[in-house]
């Protein structure tokens, strides 16, 4: 069972959090980071727990704080207070090589040839020449990148330079990937690609933060999240669970028949409908304590349904919803 | 460790594999010694290489009938006209000049179309003063020999006295070597001073930086930097020594089995020496002057020594300065906006230089001289300047000690802000904010 603590938890919750630490599952454990720049605050007493082998959603709007945090879990900058663990330790110097780290304002030597800018990038994490060599091989057939070797990053597309840094990021195989928006630059197919290589390598094992606006990749990559806003955590936990406390009994109902059929006495309210062809389509809030089932049961004797469906929200609206609520 | 390594692998190979830099390695020697060569074979054949000067002599005393010798660019015939016909026939006679002795010997007179050049009037006034004061000297009962003997001029031979005995003093060749090792350290200094701040432009402005600083710290990135752009230039100065040395002994045998016999000759024309004097002035020369004794000297100097200081003080001041152009090249997101800050970087060095140019190298041993050689941002170029000269050993020692200090401390200075000015993108840098990063904590 996978989990991470949040503050709507229930109370069994703690003991669990408890559990897992000692099982030693957390790949990542930031706590109580305070990070202060001379004229702001960038991270304001952040903790949060990254479980071992997950898609971990790090979000946020614009200056949020998500960089800052990135760039110390890096350790390219280190907080003022605070300690993170890697895999159980204090995160130190020797954890560098266990990190693969995809930067938003990403770059290349422009006027180096690619074979040797990953070779020499992969030998900077560590890798000795044989092996590099032996990797980069695999992954320019992966990739279908073969005749790059001798290019030069300024005769590439942007897409093909993307290509070639993501390449750079995984080559030395890291326990953990930082990927500060992977997909910006890369046209729908290549995205795709490039998708498939990061669930394929968390498949593999490795545990994934994933930091971006775009919540339907969200939705589909992550399994967890933690929502930043101005250096604070105002979200944090399973996907699966925050859309969940965010359901608010709102379904989605199709039927055929007399849409006049019920009145007053429903036991839900009708929130908006449309009617096209004898086929009704309305949204409706389900009252109090009652269940789906209650509403089938007032409903099947009345009109024909086809289809039953809640209506959930997206994480792109709790997003929304969370931080414009914070403000 | 290992990393810097790679680093500095990575920075010396990128460089050295490009074709400017061999251009640069090899060119550079042929050009300067070719320079040199063509400067001292003009010297040499300028006469030759001048205009012929046509000088009508109309001498009504007689004293300098037929006595005037024809040097190089000029050349005297006598005239038996008279001074009114001569002077009014001058533009159409075929001469350049008309000179014009009255028989007093007072008054005389140099005409010419256009306007005489100072070498021409200098060369026949020394030439008409020699034989006037001959014949003055032998009209008054003095003879020949003792003329001559009277004539022998002195020459001054300067010696050092070291504690290895007695040495010549050639201070040219002192002036020669001090100037060209203070005018490559200063070149030098902003050459490879500029390409690290460019280094560092160009990995912020690429954005690599931060991948890069993901796998090495910040300090390993700017040290492998630094050093792997002064191996490139050290490799360009041992390059260029060995080239230039092999160039120029080559040249300097040429030149001196070639030229000796003619350049003595030059000079002693060009002097205006009458031939009593010649003759002496030519054995003289042929000890003294000439290129064949300057090549003797340049080999008397300790070359050795000089080298080691030469690359001691070329790393330790490259080391210095480009870790502040390393910083320099942190704060900025291109290269125009540098320009506020290299102020500070270039006015201590264009100041040494040119009190070198013009100070140092005439007074090797003043106090300001000393104070110069001895602070670690003006010392290797005030310092190159005096080692010709012979600097004293504690001065030396103490010198460089100073430079080591000097340049730890701009390092650390430097790679403190370096560290945080790599990340700053789009933020515009200013004196309070480079020392809001050095201030920052780690």
């Amino acid at each position: 069972m996978r989990f991470l603590s949040f503050h709507f938890s229930s109370p069994f919750i703690p003991k669990l959090c408890l559990f897992y630490k000692i099982m030693g599952t957390n790949m990542i454990s930031i706590r109580n980071i305070v990070k202060q720049y001379a004229s702001q605050q960038a991270l304001d007493d952040v903790s949060m727990e990254i479980e071992k082998g997950t898609v971990f959603g790090l979000l946020g709007p614009n200056g949020a704080g998500k960089t800052s945090l990135i760039r110390i879990i890096n350790q390219i900058t280190a907080p003022d207070s605070g300690e993170i663990l890697f895999n159980g330790e204090k995160l130190t110097q020797k954890h560098i090589e266990r990190i693969g780290y995809l930067p938003e304002e990403r770059g290349l030597y422009k006027k180096m040839k690619i074979g040797e800018q990953i070779l020499y990038l992969a030998r900077l994490k560590g890798l000795d020449k044989q092996e590099a060599m032996r990797r980069i091989k695999y992954w320019f057939v992966k990739m279908e990148m073969e005749s790059w070797w001798d290019k030069k990053v300024e005769d590439l597309s942007k897409g093909m330079q993307q290509k070639v840094q993501f390449v750079a990021t995984v080559l030395h195989e890291p326990e953990l990937l930082i990927l500060d928006e992977p997909f910006t630059g890369f046209d729908p197919v290549n995205a795709e690609i490039i998708k498939n290589e990061i669930l394929e390598l968390n498949k593999k094992g490795a545990t994934i933060i994933f930091s971006t606006h775009r919540m339907e990749s969200v939705e589909e990559l992550c399994d967890s999240i933690a929502l930043l806003n101005l250096s604070h955590k105002i979200l944090n936990g399973k996907v699966k669970d925050i859309r969940n406390t965010y359901r608010n009994g709102t379904y989605l109902l199709e039927y055929e028949g007399d849409h006049r059929a019920f009145d007053g006495s429903a036991p839900f309210t009708l929130l908006s409908e449309t009617h096209h062809d004898g086929s009704h389509q309305v949204k409706i809030k389900i009252e109090g304590d009652k269940k789906v089932n209650d509403i089938l049961q007032y409903l099947l004797p009345l009109v024909a349904i086809n289809k039953v469906e809640e209506i959930v929200p997206t994480m792109n609206e709790i997003f929304i919803q969370t931080v414009s609520k914070s403000h | 460790m290992n990393k810097i390594w790679l680093i500095i692998q990575r920075e010396y190979f990128s460089r050295v594999k490009k074709k400017s830099f061999l251009v640069m390695t090899f060119l550079v020697p042929v050009l300067s010694i070719g320079m040199m060569a063509l400067v001292i074979y003009l010297v040499a054949k300028q006469d030759d290489l001048g205009d012929k000067k046509k000088v009508e002599v109309v001498d009504e005393n007689g004293m300098f009938k037929n006595k005037l010798k024809n040097s190089g660019s000029i050349e005297y015939s006598y005239s038996s006209e008279n001074y009114t016909n001569a002077k009014a026939g001058l533009p159409k006679s075929g001469y350049d000049y008309l000179l014009y002795v009255p028989a007093s010997v007072t008054g005389v007179q140099l005409f010419s179309e256009k306007k005489a050049s100072a070498l021409t009037i200098q060369n026949i006034q020394s030439a008409l003063s020699d034989i006037a004061q001959s014949q003055r000297l032998l009209s008054a009962g003095i003879d020949t020999a003792i003329l001559a003997k009277a004539q022998k001029p002195i020459t001054l031979e300067a010696k050092q006295i070291t504690e290895t005995g007695e040495k010549d003093a050639q201070t040219y060749v002192a002036y020669f070597i001090g100037f060209i090792s203070a005018f490559l350290i200063y070149m030098s200094l902003f050459i490879y001073g500029a390409q690290v701040m460019r280094g560092v432009i160009e990995e912020k402005v690429s954005r690599i930086v931060e991948v890069i600083i993901s796998s090495v710290k910040p300090f390993q990135l700017m040290l492998g930097k630094i050093i792997g752009i002064g191996l490139v230039g050290l490799t360009q100065f041992v390059l260029w020594i060995v080239l230039s040395l092999v160039l120029s002994m080559g040249a300097g045998t040429l030149m001196v089995s070639k030229s000796s016999g003619n350049m003595t000759e030059q000079i002693a024309k060009a002097q205006g020496a009458t031939s009593a004097q010649m003759a002496q002035v030519s054995t003289n020369a042929a000890q003294d002057s000439g290129i064949g004794k300057i090549m003797k000297s340049i080999e008397s100097v300790p070359i050795t020594y000089t080298i080691l200081c030469f690359l001691f003080y070329f790393l330790t001041g490259y080391m210095l300065y480009s870790s502040i152009f390393a910083m320099v090249g942190s704060a900025v997101d291109n290269e125009t906006e540098t320009q506020q800050f290299m102020l500070p970087i270039t006015l201590p060095l264009v100041f040494t230089f040119v009190i070198s140019m013009n100070f140092i190298i005439n007074n090797p041993d003043s106090s300001l001289s000393i104070w110069l050689s001895m602070i670690p941002f003006t010392s290797p170029i005030a310092m190159m300047m005096r080692i010709p000269f012979g600097v004293p050993a504690w001065q030396l020692a103490t010198s460089m000690l100073l430079m080591i200090m000097g340049f730890l401390f701009t390092t650390w200075v430097a790679a403190r802000v370096y560290r945080v000015g790599i990340l700053m993108y789009g933020k515009k840098a200013s004196y309070r904010e480079l020392a809001k990063w050095f201030m920052y904590k780690e």
